[in-house]
């Protein structure tokens, strides 16, 4: 199939006697959507968190279109091309939605060593902010304060701002977090068309947005992938039943 | 009421601009003595203002880089007056009584300083940022009590106030001059760094770290910038300060006056373009005339601190502009 874009190597994470990541490889291809689900505390945030820089494996690694990243930090990582996401809303709440969404383009633009010009009137920079504005939806809401969003809006935002970086590869942790019913739908349908531009490691609570988006299912159980397959293969798969559907069904 | 923001930056201005003339030409050369060192707090305020305001540390030891910018004009001076040479190590002078010279040293010294030091304090944050920057600014202050060479406890007195090409400035109205035009200069700074792509990045650095990482940028090395450029801003301040007095002692490196400089900013408003500016001119009136009645008037102080922490977070600008939050 195609290449592989993000792929972990034997990923392991232990805090104290607890095993939160097991020997985790996985990998994410260009064009596909990678759903990575499992039962709260499987060690799904904890991988993300490593994928990212945001905590250091015991041993493993991790690798963006073949270059070991493990001696990044979170920013090189970003800069590398891992476009992330967060589970709870990690933005910048006295700023406009605009700000935010500036935020993203001076990371991913013009790099914050300028002193001079005003960032609110720089166009290379508020062009591309739009832009991801526009595309999610919020172009109308771009002058309010972030603070005054309500919760999916602020779910929205946090994927312009990842857009406005043009990442490689998206890492989305539970996007469809507190959406309700039209939210997710709302939602899906964007991401569904999002994967053509970068694939999509996706971390989801959501079961029907999964099993609609997926291209691939990863179950993390106990910091194990127990199965990994397409939506069939994981919906027949016995072990994933017992393990983790059988008490959501 | 609410007065636009803009309106009150303009009347700060012309009231500074104002205040002087009047008592020059009424023959009041203490009260312009007074503006000035309202105007010089104003300058080392808005120094901290960056580090404080726009990034979030509150840095309790900022008399470090005030008395740093003392003791740089101090020295250089003392030797220049006494002729005798200043012998770095890599290189003798003689001094010099020159002012721009004396504010370039100033600065570097301070952002070489805020520098070396900032690699080391910027790792930590909250309750414990704020203990290291006092324990560094004590270090410097005990430093300069021992430091014989230059006057120890009793300080440095500098008998004629260095020059200014073009200027007399013992005259109080031209050195009040220099002084304004210089926080002009640095709240135009201040300002467009504010709007800049790195004040912008900065700014959300103190909201969250995480996202400013997530989008690619070395949280550590705005914060540090940040520092360095607010260090080299109060030192600026600090020289002006030991001109101002011509005389420069530890007590400009104590931690009584890294707290007056927080309480300037928080009375005027944190992270206000004139927050500082108006912080010192009332702290300046206060301590004129309160202090005119009676010598406990740091209570009066106190209480208005009391006040607007409790009641209008965004100080004096925030009242004034019905923001009440600070930044917002």
């Amino acid at each position: 199939m195609s290449e592989s874009i993000l792929a972990t190597h034997n990923l392991m994470k232990k805090f104290g006697a607890v095993t939160a990541t097991d020997d985790v490889s996985i990998d994410v291809r260009s064009g596909e959507i990678h759903a990575v689900i499992g039962p709260n505390g499987a060690g799904k945030s904890t991988l993300i968190k490593q994928i990212c820089g945001a905590l250091r494996p015991d041993a493993g690694h991790v690798e963006l279109m073949g270059r070991n990243l493990s001696d990044h930090s979170t920013a090189a990582r970003a800069q590398a091309g891992l476009g992330r996401t967060f589970q709870i809303s990690e933005l910048a709440m006295e700023d406009s939605v605009l700000e935010n969404a500036v935020l993203g383009a001076i990371g991913a633009v013009s790099g914050p060593w300028k002193f001079w010009k005003s960032a609110l009137k720089t166009k290379e920079l508020t062009d591309r902010a739009d832009q991801a504005l526009a595309r999610v939806g919020l172009l109308q809401e771009r002058d309010s304060r972030v603070a005054n969003l309500s919760h999916g809006q602020r779910r929205q935002l946090e994927v312009a701002v990842s857009l406005t970086l043009s990442p490689k590869v998206f890492l989305m942790d539970e996007p469809m977090a507190g959406l309700g019913v039209e939210g997710s739908k709302i939602m899906t349908g964007f991401l569904d068309g999002l994967r053509d531009e970068a694939p999509i490691l996706l971390v989801e609570h959501d079961m029907d947005a999964v099993f609609a988006l997926a291209d691939r299912i990863s179950v993390l159980v106990y910091g194990k992938i127990i199965a990994s397959g397409n939506a069939d293969d994981i919906r027949s798969s016995k072990a994933v039943r017992e393990a983790y559907l059988g008490d959501a069904k | 009421m609410r007065v636009q923001e803009k309106t009150i930056n303009a009347l700060v201005v012309v009231g500074l601009m104002a205040l002087p003339l009047i008592a020059f030409v009424n023959d009041e050369p203490f009260t312009i003595t007074l503006a000035t060192r309202a105007v010089i707090l104003a300058i080392a305020a808005v120094g901290l203002n960056v580090i404080l305001g726009i990034g979030g540390l509150v840095s309790f030891g900022h008399a470090l880089f005030f008395g740093i910018g003392g003791y740089s004009m101090g020295i250089l001076a003392h030797h220049a007056q006494t002729y005798t040479a200043l012998d770095l190590g890599f290189l003798t002078t003689d001094g010099t009584k020159l002012m721009p010279v004396i504010w370039l040293v100033a600065m570097a010294v301070s952002a070489i300083v805020a520098y070396v030091i900032g690699l080391l304090i910027l790792r930590t944050s909250g309750v414990y940022f704020i203990m290291i920057t006092l324990a560094f600014a004590q270090m410097f202050y005990y430093f300069s009590i021992s430091w014989a060479k230059y006057g120890g406890e009793d300080g440095l007195s500098i008998y004629v106030r260095n020059d200014f090409p073009g200027l007399n400035t013992l005259i109080p109205i031209q050195f009040y001059a220099i002084c304004f035009i210089i926080l002009c200069i640095v709240l135009f700074l201040y300002a467009r760094l504010q709007a800049s792509p790195y004040g912008l990045a900065l700014n959300a650095n103190r909201q969250t770290e995480t996202r400013v990482e997530t989008v690619g940028l070395n949280s550590m090395k705005l914060k540090l910038v940040a520092f360095v450029i607010s260090g080299a801003i109060t030192g600026l301040a600090g020289a002006l300060f030991a001109d101002l007095n011509r005389f420069v002692s530890p007590t400009m490196f104590s931690w009584q006056l890294s707290g007056e400089l927080i309480v300037l900013i928080i009375i005027g408003g944190v992270g206000r373009l004139m927050g500082p500016v108006i912080g010192a001119c009332v702290f300046i009136t206060l301590e004129h005339f309160l202090g005119g009645l009676t010598d406990f008037w740091h209570i009066f102080l106190g209480l208005i601190l009391l006040c607007i922490v409790l009641f209008a977070r965004g100080g004096v600008v925030g009242v004034l502009t019905g923001k009440e939050g600070a930044h917002v």
